[in-house]
């Protein structure tokens, strides 16, 4: 399960943005050769119990039925510190805005912001501007930071996953991305598909309430075969997704039809993958009690049958779920 | 929409099992079909079709893949066009040419845009100079003659159209004429045949004695078209069993369309060289939207990797796995040759779904 890519491409393409291969080869090759990194987790846990995160934010278009620029850049480092197990707690935000920006829509996305983050109960705590010429920027890049603490007790890490764990996604997966594809490429579809956009604070209280939570990821760029692939990789373990079990909505499964794409590669931005201890069979009714939770399934089991990452298909047969090297493009016909 | 009846798993196994009986009355005898669109192999590859039939019953790709067939001096010719809007589909950013790919000439300042629908690049047109990539085969080449009515309707002047578009029953015909194809029947493409209707098809059987089954790309279809085929070896038809979709006299408003805009040209066809009848150029009432003209376009033959097998492999000759390049110096990533550079081409579709 190798990817066979050379860095002989000289120069950044969108794929080096696309959470999938080539975004793993650029951090290990540029960055983690310089840097040494503790860690490729999304967060990572300091002195004191403390985790910290960071993430850019350079969503196309701004607003799209579901949430904004603003709401993103908040529930998304939220997440980024939930899935470590930690409370999330302080926020600071960077914005780089383009000259002849409009101030009621910068108005409008820290509206957003504090919003997502009263809903979050976080606090934005410090943040720092800068404005770059017209045509330098896409009217507005938001970096935010943030810092959370890990309760006593709490140990969330790949390596605590067994053989027979369950693995949980908590609802229909696919949504931001199709949201956004919408949104941008005008496909016109009716309803408009609404982005997944949440903080996902309490689902994770929820998972370490059953005591079997063993370690969450968010689902964002590569979606869920990129992530299962990230983390199974090198284990010697495999992963068995069931198709029959995966929450999708009808729309998505069309529009993925039609283009050519695969919901396992679409973009989440309030989507978690948890894997679980055997059991934990009442967990779906309280999941699908909370509203970030409703349509939460178990897809698939840690197995030593195979290596790597396959899906059981809906007619039974078995095929592997790569890790891709770049964005899937979509089709002509 | 996906219909769920067509992914029943109790249908599928009394499909699968009378395929099994029907390959079992050829006394071990191998058979060969080829699924010609790109498509096809996909959904082959996504639900793993070939592991419910028997091994002697081999599923080769034909040529049906668009993005595939597409010259790679076709990309070197867009990327030397300078202050030119580039409108195209997604699926040919990622297509080498001698000077590199579309996303990384983007990168390098080049004005590229992907788009969903020929008619998006009109838009782009109204504000500066636009080309659209008329790349595919019949079911795409009515969108781009609409495009173009579309165009002088409203009397845009930035706006051309690079056409490579292609035609499916010649490119098999030309399969036919090489021996070594030894092809027993042919699974044809739904989508292509929504818009050309049976009788295009008729010539496999008449001519050739070869049999053919339009389907569509759930499962259920495709093992049904492979049980059709199988049962019509000795007196082998064109079948319709996409017929929820696909009228056998297809769609003539269509037809009607695409002979208004175009005529019937030889065609270059990546790894296959050029084919008699098999592409077709913009006529000369639209001539002002014809990009070739406009920018002295020209595409030409390029010499392929000397180890590249993709002529091959288009021609059902040889399988992915056969040729020493594939996902080793050839992978998605880096193709080297046409059937590695779309998603559905057949060597690309093998390294995803069946390594």
């Amino acid at each position: 399960m190798q990817l066979i890519i050379s860095m002989k491409d000289d120069i950044i393409t969108m794929g080096h943005g696309s959470g999938a291969g080539l975004t793993q080869q650029l951090i290990r090759e540029v960055f983690d050769s310089e840097f040494q990194l503790p860690s490729y987790e999304d967060s990572i846990q300091i002195e004191h119990r403390t985790v910290v995160t960071t993430d850019a934010y350079v969503v196309k278009p701004l607003f799209f039925p579901g949430g904004d620029i603003g709401r993103l850049s908040v529930t998304g480092t939220v997440n980024d510190l939930c899935m470590s197990g930690g409370r999330p707690a302080y926020i600071m935000a960077s914005f780089i805005l383009e000259e002849g920006f409009k101030i009621a829509l910068l108005q409008k996305i820290v509206n957003s912001m504090q919003k997502a983050a009263e809903e979050a109960g976080i606090r934005i705590i410090a943040g720092d501007t800068k404005v770059v010429e017209r045509g330098k920027c896409d009217g507005i890049y938001i970096t935010t930071s943030g810092i959370g603490f890990l309760p006593a007790g709490v140990e969330l890490s790949a390596k605590m996953i067994r053989v027979g764990d369950r693995i949980l996604v908590n609802g229909t997966i696919g949504d931001h991305s199709v949201a956004i594809m919408n949104a941008r490429q005008n496909l016109e579809l009716e309803p408009a598909p609404v982005s997944d956009s949440a903080p996902l604070h309490e689902i994770i209280q929820i998972l370490l309430g059953t005591g079997g939570l063993r370690y969450a990821r968010d689902a964002t760029r590569g979606g869920v075969a990129t992530i299962l692939n990230e983390v199974i990789s090198e284990k010697g373990l495999g992963i068995i997704i069931d198709e029959k079990s995966l929450p999708v909505k009808e729309a998505t499964t069309a529009l993925c039809g039609l283009l050519g794409l695969d919901p396992l590669y679409l973009a989440n931005e309030g989507k978690l993958i948890a894997f679980l201890s055997p059991g934990n069979d009442d967990l779906l009714e309280d999941l699908n009690k909370h509203k970030y939770g409703k349509g939460s399934a178990f897809i698939g089991e840690v197995t030593e049958e195979v290596q790597g990452v396959y899906l059981r298909t809906a007619i039974g047969t078995l095929r592997p779920l790569l890790l891709l090297a770049s964005d899937p493009l979509p089709r002509i016909c | 929409m996906r219909m769920k009846e067509f992914q029943d798993t109790s249908l599928i196994r009394q499909v699968t099992s009378s395929i099994h009986q029907a390959a079992e009355k050829l006394n071990g005898k191998p058979v060969k079909f080829m699924e010609v669109c790109g498509s096809h192999t996909m959904a082959i590859g996504h639900w793993g079709i070939r592991k419910l039939i028997p091994e002697t019953i081999k599923l080769i790709s034909g040529p049906g893949c668009p993005v595939c067939v597409t010259p790679s001096s076709v990309i070197d010719e867009l990327i030397r066009l300078k202050g030119v809007t580039i409108a195209t589909f997604g699926d040919l950013l990622r297509v080498p040419g001698s000077l590199g790919n579309l996303e990384e000439a983007r990168a390098r300042g080049a004005r590229v845009e992907t788009i969903y629908s020929p008619l998006e690049a009109l838009k782009l047109a109204e504000k500066e100079e636009t080309i659209l990539v008329g790349i595919g085969f019949e079911t795409t080449i009515p969108g781009i003659a609409h495009t173009i009515l579309e165009a002088q309707r409203r009397k845009l002047k930035y706006f051309s159209v690079f056409c490579l578009a292609k035609l499916i029953p010649p490119a098999l015909e030309a399969l036919l004429r090489d021996d070594q194809a030894a092809i027993n029947g042919f699974i044809l493409p739904g989508h292509v045949s929504v818009i050309i209707g049976l009788k295009a098809y008729t010539f496999l059987s008449e001519r050739f004695r070869i049999g053919g089954v339009v389907t569509g790309f759930e499962p259920l279809d495709i093992l049904l078209g492979i049980l059709r085929l199988l049962e019509q070896l000795p007196n082998p038809e064109i079948i319709n069993e996409y017929s929820r979709v696909v009228k056998p006299q297809g769609n003539e408003e269509a037809q009607k369309m695409i002979k208004k805009v175009f005529g019937v040209s030889p065609a270059l066809w990546r790894g296959l060289g050029w084919l008699p009848d098999s592409g077709l150029v913009i006529r000369g009432e639209y001539e002002e939207y014809d990009a070739q003209k406009r920018y002295n376009l020209r595409v030409r033959e390029t010499e392929p990797h000397p180890e590249c097998l993709c002529g091959e492999m288009l021609r059902g000759r040889i399988k992915a796995t056969d040729c020493p390049l594939f996902a080793k110096t050839c992978t998605p990533v880096h193709p080297v040759g046409p059937c590695m550079v779309s998603s559905e081409g057949s060597c690309a579709a093998h390294y995803k779904y069946e390594r």
